[in-house]
């Protein structure tokens, strides 16, 4: 057990040139709401609280590096060569970058991706619905994007499902997203979702980003030019992470 | 701003598949002689524990410095990540967590951070995530001059202060209810 430890504060943040001092500040209505009625589980899952406004401080502008620890292999980003035979489905690549909001790449960051097999099932112990695992499928990468911001998969289009939220309740295909960006408050984790799907109108996770145009950001484009023939369809999705914003610590507090 | 950001959706219950990793919840080597455990469990507003979250933490080393990508405040210690990660579903939702305890950063002139780790907490029924912060119930003196801690309401203020035990500190976290716990706009 560490002693109190007041005497030691030597660290000074010097800022660096290219850190920025601060990141942008949503506003709470730009944001997905935490309390959704028609997401059921949301109910008792949210803060009734008002949010505390919090300065960003130091820690809030820098974050993680976990690139190498976690994508060890040339496999990672490619989920259908992790087991001896080839899964069934669609086979799809899925390209795009990683943004800040003045449109900075980001490079050489995490991202990684977990989703359904082609029938909607998840190889999760809590996944019951009675569609066939696929034993050539585990649904997990990992990918680093390189100096473009540029991140790149190979995968299997996932099928929808249905789930117990209300009555005939069917998710839109989606893939899970999660990224880290340079700083904590950048960080996002968030569903990828294919252009088209007639499921939209009907789904609360979807809908619950109340602004048409917002919603269409959490859409892939199907990009016919990128598809390779013979092998794969492409979608691509870029992803946009917060940027520079414009209160420094000091003059927040 | 040119761009608008990509909206969050929910970390839903399947999460196990893809982030969990098995050294993701030490940011150290559990056997590092200064390493600390942060334990606790996530409530929801029943009461109920949240079987299925996904928390992280980031945060300084015990020097102030920081393991992320410009090393502010100078190279880390070695082996320190700054971040962990737990997730594991369908347990009985109380989550262990390796670290170094931080120590205090000074941000200016008359400005000293007490120690404090950021937490971000993800869960099914959450469309995005929430932000906290765990301060040291041993640091009275240094959290008494925290200037995040100073914005909290002093009837609040407990919700974050994590409490020594054996081998590190206990920390829950209540979504929701009475005793809710004091999330940020950050």
């Amino acid at each position: 057990m560490s002693e109190p430890s007041t005497e030691k504060a030597h660290a000074v943040y010097k800022p660096v040139t290219d850190t920025p001092d601060c990141y942008l500040r949503p506003g709470e209505d730009e944001q997905t709401p935490l309390d959704y009625p028609p997401y059921k589980s949301s109910r008792l899952r949210h803060p009734k609280q008002p949010l505390v406004f919090m300065p960003q401080t130091i820690t809030e502008i820098t974050g993680p590096q976990l690139g190498r620890e976690r994508v060890l292999g040339e496999l990672d980003n490619d989920l259908t060569r992790q087991h001896p035979g080839e899964p069934i489905g669609q086979r799809i690549t899925l390209t795009g970058r990683v943004l800040d909001t003045e449109g900075e790449p980001l490079r050489g960051t995490l991202v990684e991706i977990w989703q359904a097999n082609a029938a909607g099932r998840y190889r999760h112990r809590w996944d019951r619905w009675p569609a066939p695992l696929d034993p050539n499928f585990t649904g997990a990468g990992r990918a680093i994007t390189d100096d473009d911001g540029r991140y790149s998969f190979t995968t299997i289009k996932p099928g929808p499902y249905p789930w117990g939220n209300h009555y005939n309740a069917w998710r839109p295909a989606h893939i899970h997203f999660s990224l880290l960006g340079r700083a904590f408050v950048q960080r996002l984790v968030t569903q990828m979702y294919f252009p088209d799907d007639p499921l939209f109108p009907y789904d609360p996770v979807f809908n619950s980003v109340r602004d048409e145009r917002a919603r269409q950001r959490m859409v892939s484009r199907f990009a016919m030019s990128a598809s390779e023939p013979d092998w794969a369809l492409a979608f691509e999705w870029d992803i946009y992470l917060r940027g520079p914003g414009a209160t420094p610590f000091e003059e927040a507090l | 701003m040119i761009y608008a950001t990509t909206p969050s959706q929910t970390v839903g219950p399947y999460f196990a598949i893809g982030l969990p990793w098995p050294e993701g919840p030490h940011a150290i080597a559990p056997e590092h002689p200064d390493a600390i455990r942060i334990t606790g469990t996530a409530y929801d507003g029943a009461g109920d524990p949240i079987a299925d979250t996904l928390l992280e933490i980031w945060g300084a080393d015990p020097d102030g410095r920081y393991a992320d990508l410009w090393e502010h405040g100078g190279p880390a210690t070695p082996g320190f990540r700054g971040f962990a990660r737990f997730g594991e579903e369908g347990g009985d939702g109380r989550f262990e967590l390796i670290t170094l305890k931080p120590g205090p950063v000074r941000v200016s002139e008359g400005i000293v951070l007490a120690p404090h780790l950021d937490v971000t907490l993800f869960a099914r029924g959450m469309l995005r995530h929430v932000v906290t912060r765990i301060y040291f119930g041993d640091e009275a003196q240094a959290n008494a001059a925290d200037p995040i801690l100073a914005r909290v309401p002093a009837e609040r203020r407990e919700t974050l202060i994590a409490q020594p035990t054996e081998n590190g500190y206990r920390f829950d976290i209540h979504v929701q209810g009475p005793a809710e716990t004091v999330f940020f706009a950050v």
